[in-house]
């Protein structure tokens, strides 16, 4: 984390910052990972992790410009399991089930893993009838894994269907950035989508439109408030209010 | 009918790309004689790098869904280059939903660099429209045959390629990027769009190894620009094969097998043994 605040350029203070949920006093949302998000939402001592024995693979044999099975090990190495954790835990006292995006492995990608810990997240959820809460940070599929990571687009919209069959709330937290394959799949077919304050949320990322129609885009192009002047998404809620609104928001639901 | 002719991958990408391949309309003309186009997804628009419309086929009305690139560049202009905007997927979903009131068959013909990488399109919900288009192509209770007959590139592909059989021709590539998009995802620079192409396992002979394809269609001797004709004739067998053992079962079997058929697709790739119909859901 860098010592000052691109939002408003002062300097930073970590403890304060980490009491702030990492938003900065200036509005400032700072990306944060898996581990800081369950800490942030979930009830004390409540989450419980699931599948986190589904490893990845490296199918294609994909060598370039890093081999995969480097990229695998460096971040096992790091401690890093996978770009999608997936869990139960309690938010004000009620179980969910959660999936949640780590940026930090490979950008977030929707990966084979990825896509088979969302889908039985998903599953039981539908089979359990109870709340499915997503928080997503994602550049997109995994190139590395090539068709099979698109296919997991499939795998995982097909779970959502049975959830929403079901009659299972679904709330889907769109974080900084969204894209690709993770957006054009289930991060934004939730009951109610909400968006973190400046997060970029699109599905082409704003350097290939330049380079594919030649065209200059607008200031916020792809914010967060873009996404819900355009209907996207239902709110833009800081994180620091997050909590108390997904409380609020599944009471409402689960009657 | 030609059997491995030793191209490259890249070769393949050209042949995949080649300006005189023939689109989905060339392949409608030729295999019905009553087809009538269907416009719009009566929500705003009309989009058209989406054909979309009814034909007598085999005797029966199918709905046919076909990517059309456009052959000159008026065309190429008009269809958008076979790039689809958010419209476009509402529309085919809007059609599958006719062709499900009356128990229609569906018939896609995938061929799209991906879907339309531009301001417009994200205004309008891009992203949105093809995640919803997946989902609901699992609530379509009548058979769906898709096949890549070009270029299957992205979300915008499988946008229209969630069936209950999935067909390529021998020419046709299927990855989850546009060899240059994957180049400039991995490398940030798309010139090594070579160099992707033999990473990404895209081939119409990958997909079924993978399992990620019921068949793969012959083409003929030197790709199906050569003879058109010939061509339609392969894929219009081909369709058919696939395409009638479908026909007597349920919507609520089709439903459950294309639930399987793709919440079970990487078990067949040598992934861990854990993956797949083997382990429990929860």
């Amino acid at each position: 984390m860098g010592s000052n605040c691109p939002g408003c350029g002062v300097s930073l203070v970590t403890d304060t910052l980490r009491q702030n949920a990492y938003v900065c006093t200036c509005g400032h949302h700072f990306r944060i990972h898996a581990d800081a998000w369950l800490a942030h939402l979930l009830d004390p001592d409540s989450w419980q992790e699931w599948w986190a024995d589904v490893r990845p693979h490296d199918l294609l044999e994909w060598k370039l410009p890093k081999p995969y099975k480097d990229t695998l090990a460096s971040t096992a190495e790091g401690g890093l399991n996978e770009a999608v954790r997936a869990g139960t835990g309690r938010l004000g006292g009620r179980l969910i089930t959660l999936g949640v995006f780590d940026f930090r492995f490979v950008g977030g990608t929707l990966s084979i893993v990825a896509g088979e810990r969302l889908a039985r997240g998903l599953e039981q959820a539908a089979t359990l009838r109870r709340p499915y809460i997503l928080i997503a940070a994602s550049g997109g599929a995994r190139m590395q894994e090539g068709v099979l990571a698109l296919m997991q687009m499939a795998k995982v919209n097909a779970a959502v269907g049975r959830l929403h069959q079901a009659g299972a709330p679904f709330v889907s937290v769109l974080t900084d950035p969204t894209f690709g394959g993770t957006t054009a799949s289930l991060a934004l077919l939730a009951d109610v989508n909400i968006a973190e304050p400046g997060a970029s949320i699109g599905f082409t990322g704003a350097r290939v439109i330049k380079q594919a129609t030649y065209t200059d885009l607008p200031e916020g192009f792809q914010s967060a408030e873009f996404q819900l002047l355009h209907g996207q998404v239902d709110m833009v809620v800081a994180r620091t209010d997050l909590r108390r609104r997904l409380d609020q928001l599944l009471r409402l639901l689960c009657r | 009918m030609s059997e491995d002719e030793g191209l490259s991958v890249w070769q393949v990408v050209e042949r995949a790309r080649h300006p005189m391949r023939p689109y989905a309309a060339d392949y409608i003309e030729r295999l019905t004689l009553d087809f009538v186009e269907l416009h719009g997804d009566r929500l705003s628009g009309d989009d058209p790098a989406l054909v979309a419309g009814l034909a007598t086929w085999h005797d029966r009305t199918v709905v046919w869904l076909g990517q059309q690139k456009g052959r000159n560049l008026a065309e190429r202009v008009a269809h958008n280059w076979g790039m689809m905007h958010p419209e476009g997927f509402r529309k085919a979903l809007r059609v599958a939903r006719l062709a499900a009131k009356f128990g229609f068959p569906i018939i896609s013909l995938v061929d799209t660099p991906g879907a339309f990488p531009g301001a417009a399109a994200e205004e309008r919900g891009i992203a949105s429209a093809i995640g919803t288009a997946i989902m609901e192509w699992f609530q379509i209770p009548v058979p769906v045959v898709a096949a890549v007959i070009g270029e299957g590139g992205s979300g915008g592909a499988l946008g229209l390629a969630v069936a209950d059989r999935v067909l390529m021709l021998q020419n046709a590539t299927y990855s989850v990027a546009a060899p240059e998009a994957a180049a400039s995802i991995v490398w940030r620079d798309n010139s090594r769009k070579v160099e992707a192409a033999q990473q990404l396992q895209l081939t119409s002979g990958d997909l079924l190894a993978m399992g990620l394809v019921e068949e793969v269609i012959a083409e003929p001797e030197g790709g199906a620009h050569l003879d058109p004709d010939l061509a339609a004739t392969l894929l219009d067998e081909a369709l058919w094969r696939n395409l009638e053992p479908l026909l007597g079962l349920s919507g609520e079997s089709l439903l459950e097998q294309r639930y399987d058929r793709y919440r079970y697709i990487d078990s067949l790739v040598g992934a861990d043994p854990r993956f797949g119909p083997k382990v429990e859901p929860r």
